[in-house]
C-alpha cells in the first residue's frame, strides 16, 4: 500500500487492519510523552489548497507523534485559478525530498493526478466532493467504540450528500464493514444515480430515526440556498435538521456523529451538540490515532512487509527508544 | 508538383462500387491506367483499401491565435497522415472568423497546409451569441458552414433569425446541442460515474432539449441545420426520426464518443475531458449502431489541440477537447462496422454536405479529382501523441492500440503521405 486515496481502493482486509492497529496508536497518543520514533527521519508535507485547520492539524499531530518531520505547504487557493499546473507543484515537492504528501484539494481527483508526478506517498485529506478516506476511518473507529461492531447496524447519513466527500467515503466504509446505510436528504441534495449506491434513500427523517443505531449529520453549507437546491435554511432545518424534539425521540443511547465544523441551529439544534451521545470530540481525538495508523502503514514497518503482529513489539521498542528533539514545523509557501 | 502514380493491387472502394484493381493518377485527376505517362510512380496497395480522401467537418486548427497548440502546417500534416484531404476549420479562433477579411486570412494560412482547408464562419459576431455576423459577406467569401461552436446558439429567437436569414445564402447552420442552463459548471456526463467520482455532471437531457428545440425551429423556418458532435442515445433517435420525416437536418458524432465512455474517467485523465462529455456506455453503443445504420451522417474528429499546461490541471480546471486527426480513421475502422460504412461517414457524406460534390461525382472514375487515400486495414499500432504531427499533446486515445493506418494520401494529385510518413 503506497497511497491512501479512497476507501474504495482499500481492500476490506486493509480497512480492517487499519482499524485493528488504531488502538495501539491511540494508546501512544494518550501517553504523557506522546511520541515514538517510528517515522524518525521521514518528512510528511501537508499540501492544503483548501483551508481546513482541523484536518491539517490532525495530520500534523499524528506525524509528530511518530517523530516524522512535518512541513506545511500552504497554497493560496487563488493560484489554481491563476492557472498553476498541478505538475509544477508536485515537482516542487518532489525536489524537497518529501516522503508523504497529505493533500486537500477543492477539485475531485487532484490526489490521483498528483500520484502521476510524485514518488512520495499521497494521502487524500479530502478532494472536492469525492473522497475523504481518513474521515471515514475515524468515523468507523468511533462507531466501533460506540456500537462494538458495525455488522448489521443501521446508520442514517443526513444532509447534503451530493456535495459531500465524507458521505461518499462513509457509505463505502460503513457498508463494507457490514452496516446498512440510509441516506436522508431532499432530492436536490442527493447525487445522481443513487440506485447504484449500496444504500437506501429516504426523504422522511422522522421515520428513519425511529429505526437507527447511529445518526451521521453532514454540514449544510449556506451557498446551497443561492443555487436553489433548498428554498431556505428554516425549511431545511424543519425537514432535515436534528432538532431538540428529534434528539429527544432518538433517546440517549444512539450516537450522533458530525464531521465538523457544525452549523448550530441548521443541521443540528443549538443545544443538541451538548448531549452525551454526541461524539464529535471523540471523532476528533480518534482522528489523530487513525492518521498515525495510516502514516505508519504507508511509511513505517507496515509498508516494509513486517507482519502486523509485530506492531505491539515495534511500539514497545519505540517507546523505549530515545526521542529526537522536536522538529519544528516549517511554513513553506508554494 | 503533380506527378503520375499507379496505385496497384488495392481494393478500390468509392460510393459507387468496390472493385479490385489499379488506379491511375496524373495531372491532379484520375486517369485510365492505359493513359498513364511512362515513368508513373508505382504505389503498392495490395491488402489495402483505396478510397476517396477523407473529409473532416469539425476541427479546431489553432491558427490564427493559438499557434502554440497547432498551426496550419502541423494540422495539415496531421490531417493527411490521418487520411483527410479536406478539413473544415472551425471559426472559434482569435480573431474569430466573423468577417470576410478573417475568412480570407484563414484561407491564406490554409494554403500552407498539406490538405485542403475549408473555412467555417461564425453565426454571430465574435461567437458571442448576440448579433448575427455578416452572413452574406461570409457566404460570398466561400463559407458554406456557419457555427458558434461551444454550446451553440442559446437564444431561440436568434437561432430562428439565423436559420431564416441563412437559407437563401445556401449556408448550413451547424451547431452543438447544449442547453447551457442545464450543463453549466459540469465537467462530465451526469450519471453513475459522476456520482461516484464526485464531479458535477451534465445530464443527457441538456443535449436532447436543444436537439428538440432546434428541430422545431428547422420545421418553422425550413433552414438547413447540421447537428455537431451528438452524443446521447436520445439525440440519435430524435434526429434520425426528424431526418426521416424530410426535414433538412444532418448530424455528426466524434470517434471518441463512439469508442469511449464516462467510466473511462475513473483515473481523472484530463485528456478524456471533452465537450460534449463522454457519455454512458449505452450512449456509445447507440452511437455505434446509429453510424452502422446510417442514422448519423458523419464521423468527425472534433480535433482540439492543447498545450500540456492546459491539461495538467485539476480535472475541473482542465481544458476540454482531444486531438483526433491522426486517430479518427483507425478508431472508427476497428470499432466493428464495415469499412464502407466508415468511408461513407468520413468521406462521401461529409464531402456532399460541404458541397464538394456528390458521392458519384467524387467517386474514383476517370476525370475525378485525385484526392485519394490508401488504408492498410490490418496494421496495428499504439497511439503515442508525442510521435504525432499535431502540436497538441492531448489525445483521448493515448496508449490505445488501434488497427488500421493510412499508407498513402494524395491531395489534388500530389503525394503527401508515402509509406505512412509525410512525403518530403
Amino acid at each position: 500500500m503506497k497511497h491512501l486515496l479512497s476507501i474504495d481502493e482499500l481492500t476490506t482486509d486493509e480497512l480492517q487492519e487499519l482499524l485493528r492497529i488504531t488502538p495501539s496508536f491511540a494508546e501512544v497518543a494518550s501517553r504523557r510523552i506522546a511520541k515514538v520514533p517510528a517515522l524518525r527521519g521521514l518528512t510528511v508535507a501537508t499540501l492544503f489548497y483548501e483551508d481546513s485547520t482541523r484536518t491539517r492539524l490532525s495530520f500534523e499531530v499524528a506525524a509528530k507523534r511518530l517523530s516524522a518531520d512535518t512541513l506545511n505547504v500552504s497554497v493560496a487557493s487563488s493560484s489554481v485559478n491563476k492557472g498553476e499546473s498541478l505538475r509544477d507543484t508536485a515537482e516542487t515537492i518532489e525536489a524537497m525530498g518529501i516522503d508523504a504528501v497529505v493533500v486537500r484539494h477543492a477539485s475531485s481527483g487532484a490526489p490521483w493526478q498528483l500520484t502521476k508526478w510524485l514518488d512520495a506517498s499521497v494521502i487524500n485529506a479530502g478532494d472536492g466532493w469525492h473522497q475523504h478516506p481518513t474521515q471515514a476511518l475515524l468515523d468507523c473507529f468511533t462507531l466501533q467504540q460506540e456500537l462494538g461492531s458495525l455488522q448489521g447496524r443501521h446508520i442514517a447519513i443526513v444532509g447534503d450528500i451530493k456535495h459531500s466527500r465524507v458521505a461518499r467515503s462513509d457509505v463505502s466504509a460503513f457498508t463494507r464493514l457490514g452496516a446498512t446505510v440510509t441516506l436522508v436528504a431532499p432530492p436536490t441534495l442527493l447525487p445522481p444515480a443513487t440506485e447504484t449506491w449500496p444504500v437506501t434513500v429516504s426523504h422522511d427523517l422522522d421515520s428513519v430515526l425511529a429505526d437507527v443505531d447511529a445518526v451521521y449529520l453532514l454540514r449544510m453549507q449556506k451557498e446551497r440556498m443561492r443555487e436553489s437546491l433548498v428554498p431556505d435554511l428554516r425549511e431545511y432545518t424543519a425537514l432535515y435538521g436534528l432538532t431538540g424534539a428529534r434528539a429527544a425521540r432518538l433517546g440517549p443511547n444512539i450516537p450522533i456523529l458530525h464531521p465538523g465544523p457544525m452549523n448550530r441551529g441548521v443541521e443540528i439544534a443549538a443545544d443538541v451538540p451538548d448531549l452525551d451521545q454526541v461524539v464529535v470530540v471523540d471523532q476528533v481525538r480518534n482522528g489523530v490515532a487513525v492518521r498515525m495508523a495510516v502514516l505508519f502503514m504507508l511509511l513505517g514497518s507496515g509498508n516494509s512487509g513486517l507482519p502486523a503482529d509485530s506492531l505491539p513489539a515495534a511500539m514497545a521498542q519505540a517507546s523505549q527508544a530515545p526521542v529526537s528533539a522536536d522538529a519544528e514545523s516549517e511554513e513553506v509557501s508554494a | 508538383m503533380s506527378e503520375a502514380y499507379l496505385i496497384r493491387g488495392g481494393t478500390v472502394a468509392d460510393a459507387v462500387e468496390t472493385r479490385t484493381g489499379d488506379l491511375g493518377i496524373a495531372d491532379g485527376t484520375i486517369v485510365a491506367v492505359d493513359d498513364l505517362p511512362s515513368g508513373a510512380i508505382e504505389i503498392d496497395a495490395s491488402g489495402c483499401i483505396v478510397s476517396t480522401g477523407l473529409v473532416d467537418l469539425n476541427a479546431h486548427l489553432g491558427e490564427p491565435g493559438d499557434e502554440a497548440a497547432e498551426t496550419m502546417v502541423s494540422a495539415g500534416e496531421a490531417a493527411v497522415l490521418g487520411g483527410f484531404t479536406t478539413v473544415l476549420a472551425m471559426p472559434d479562433t482569435h480573431p474569430c472568423v466573423d468577417t470576410a477579411a478573417v475568412v480570407e486570412h484563414v484561407q491564406l494560412l490554409g494554403a500552407h497546409a498539406l490538405c485542403n482547408i475549408e473555412v467555417a464562419g461564425a453565426i454571430t459576431v465574435g461567437n458571442k451569441g448576440e448579433n448575427l455576423a455578416p452572413l452574406a459577406e461570409l457566404a460570398e467569401a466561400g463559407v458554406r458552414f456557419i457555427t458558434d461552436c461551444g454550446s451553440g446558439i442559446q437564444d431561440p429567437l436568434l437561432l430562428r433569425r439565423a436559420l431564416e436569414y441563412a437559407k437563401p445564402l445556401g449556408l448550413t447552420i451547424a451547431q452543438p446541442a447544449d442547453c447551457e442552463a442545464l450543463s453549466r459548471d459540469a465537467h462530465m456526463h451526469e450519471g453513475e460515474w459522476s456520482s461516484r467520482l464526485g464531479l458535477a455532471g451534465a445530464p443527457a437531457e441538456a443535449e436532447e432539449i436543444n436537439v428538440m428545440r432546434d428541430i422545431s425551429l428547422v420545421r418553422l423556418t425550413g433552414g438547413r441545420l447540421h447537428f455537431q458532435t451528438l452524443s446521447t442515445a436520445g439525440s440519435f433517435a430524435i434526429v434520425s426520426a426528424a431526418a426521416q420525416s424530410g426535414l433538412p437536418i444532418s448530424s455528426e458524432v466524434t470517434t471518441h464518443h463512439l469508442r469511449l465512455c464516462d467510466a473511462d474517467l475513473a483515473g481523472y485523465d484530463t485528456n478524456l475531458k471533452v465537450t460534449p462529455p463522454l457519455r454512458a456506455a449505452g450512449d456509445a453503443r447507440a452511437a455505434m449502431s446509429a453510424v452502422a445504420a446510417g442514422r448519423v451522417d458523419v464521423i468527425v474528429t472534433d480535433h482540439t489541440p492543447h498545450t500540456t499546461d492546459r491539461k495538467e490541471r485539476p480535472f475541473d480546471h482542465a481544458a476540454t477537447g482531444t486531438v483526433g486527426l491522426e486517430t479518427a480513421l483507425a478508431a472508427a475502422l476497428c470499432s466493428g462496422v464495415p469499412h464502407e460504412v466508415v468511408l461513407r461517414a468520413m468521406s462521401w457524406r461529409p464531402a456532399e454536405l460541404l458541397g464538394l460534390g456528390s458521392p458519384e461525382q467524387r467517386s474514383l472514375q476517370v476525370g475525378a479529382p485525385a484526392d485519394v487515400v490508401v488504408i492498410d486495414p490490418n496494421e496495428t499500432w499504439t497511439v503515442n501523441v508525442a510521435a504525432m504531427a499535431t502540436l497538441g499533446t492531448n489525445s483521448a486515445f493515448e496508449g490505445t492500440e488501434l488497427t488500421g493506418r493510412v499508407r498513402t494520401t494524395i491531395v489534388g494529385g500530389r503525394l503527401v503521405v508515402d509509406q505512412g510518413k509525410v512525403a518530403a
